[in-house]
């Protein structure tokens, strides 16, 4: 009866992303139906299985869960990567919250155009090395263990390393001033599922490009 | 209950800043049981959690953060509504009006109307009724009518607001803040240099 989740999205990273790295981060194989044209869309908001008429939307243990927070909450919480009581997961949240508001910045980066690529990658330096990883890098420095919450692996590492990997395609020297941040990113790296995920040929899906906006704009409006 | 220190000057944000207690440099931060919470989210699922207004199960979870997204979204327009340019501000108040109308109030109608019970999810009210609530008050302060084609939104939130606590919260004097005006907006801009 139950199968595998089934993830409704365009063949590419946006609010689905993180979806995977945690699916993928947990060991649950995923299936994923991609939406081409504008009329892919339609036809999933005809159905009637878009609670409120967007994407992402993915199939699982009977439900059609929309909302990518609500999606990454109930995963993690399934999957135990929600650390172990109210206070870690509140610690959890906070970090999760920030590196969301973090990783939009860093995802607007490839579809800039030409004239203001520039400004925008030293806005994206700027609050990434002022205001967010000093946060990270202090957390791992206080308490020395290799997770952010809890001694245990959950989702803020795999939220961490996501940005992280997608910061440093924007600057690839960006953690250079962040030395536990670097341990921090090739000891995750090397965990198992994780590495499986950062193979060639996993469902983990490259950059959106500025060619490949008009399509995806199409999409959606 | 609940006390607040209010931010009316941008030295008053620096002070915080500097104080180091603000995680991301950035308000709300609520200070409860020895930590010093930022991230409306992660405040909002804290409280929610503790005081039982979370569902009973996963499940239930997961269908009360999908409505809280939903008011969200919702709300998100309408509090940026007073901070857009004056000459986008008549199409925005429609597009709020047209969402609210046709994607959000719907949802939440036929989930009233579906399993009829009193609240949303579980039979039991949760953060997912007092949000709706919430989304619901500020849409009215758009447009008086708003409800007109959702009798039984209509009919929750004479309900909802009936609850004593929440009843408490909507008499005047209580905590709640008013609407946006003026003197907020300039003194908003000022904090934040937006």
């Amino acid at each position: 009866m139950a199968g595998k989740p089934k993830l409704h999205y365009f063949n590419g990273r946006g609010r689905m992303e993180t979806i995977r790295w945690l699916l993928a981060a947990a060991g649950v194989e995923f299936e994923e139906c991609f939406l081409e044209s504008k009329d892919d869309m339609i036809k999933l908001q005809k159905d009637g299985v878009l609670l409120f008429q967007q994407v992402p939307m993915v199939e699982m243990d009977g439900m059609k869960m929309v909302q990518s927070r609500a999606i990454c909450n109930y995963i993690a919480a399934k999957y135990n990567l929600y650390g172990k009581d109210l206070k870690q997961r509140a610690l959890i949240d906070m970090y999760v919250e920030a590196l969301m508001d973090l990783n939009e910045l860093l995802m607007a980066h490839h579809l800039q155009p030409a004239d203001k690529k520039e400004q925008h990658l030293a806005t994206i330096v700027d609050k990434a090395t002022n205001r967010y990883f000093p946060v990270y890098e202090k957390v791992l420095k206080d308490h020395g263990q290799d997770f952010l919450v809890g001694n245990q692996f959950s989702r803020a590492d795999v939220q961490l390393l996501e940005t992280l990997l997608m910061a440093e395609e924007c600057k690839p020297d960006l953690l250079a001033k962040f030395p536990l941040l670097q341990s921090f990113k090739a000891r995750t790296s090397n965990m198992p599922t994780i590495k499986k995920f950062l193979q060639p040929g996993s469902q983990r899906k490259p950059p959106l490009l500025e060619k490949d906006l008009p399509k995806v704009m199409k999409i959606f409006y | 209950q609940f006390e607040e220190e209010f931010i009316e000057k941008k030295e008053d944000l620096e002070k915080l800043r500097n104080d180091g207690v603000l995680l991301f440099q950035q308000v709300p931060m609520v200070e409860m049981d020895g930590m010093k919470m930022v991230q409306t989210r992660a405040i909002l699922s804290y409280i929610a959690a503790k005081y039982n207004l979370y569902g009973k199960d996963l499940k239930e979870r997961a269908w009360i953060d999908m409505y809280v997204e939903g008011t969200t979204d919702l709300m998100g327009m309408i509090m940026y509504l007073p901070f857009q340019p004056a000459d986008t501000k008549e199409k925005n108040l429609a597009l709020i009006i047209e969402r609210a109308t046709t994607r959000y109030f719907p949802v939440y109608e036929k989930a009233l109307k579906d399993h009829g019970h009193d609240y949303l999810v579980g039979n039991k009210l949760s953060w997912a009724d007092i949000h709706l609530l919430e989304a619901i008050l500020m849409a009215e302060e758009c447009k008086p009518d708003i409800l007109s084609a959702f009798p039984l939104l209509q009919a929750f939130k004479g309900r909802i607001s009936n609850i004593p606590t929440i009843k408490k919260f909507l008499q005047p004097g209580s905590q709640r803040k008013p609407p946006a005006d003026e003197k907020f907006i300039a003194t908003v801009r000022k904090i934040f240099n937006i």
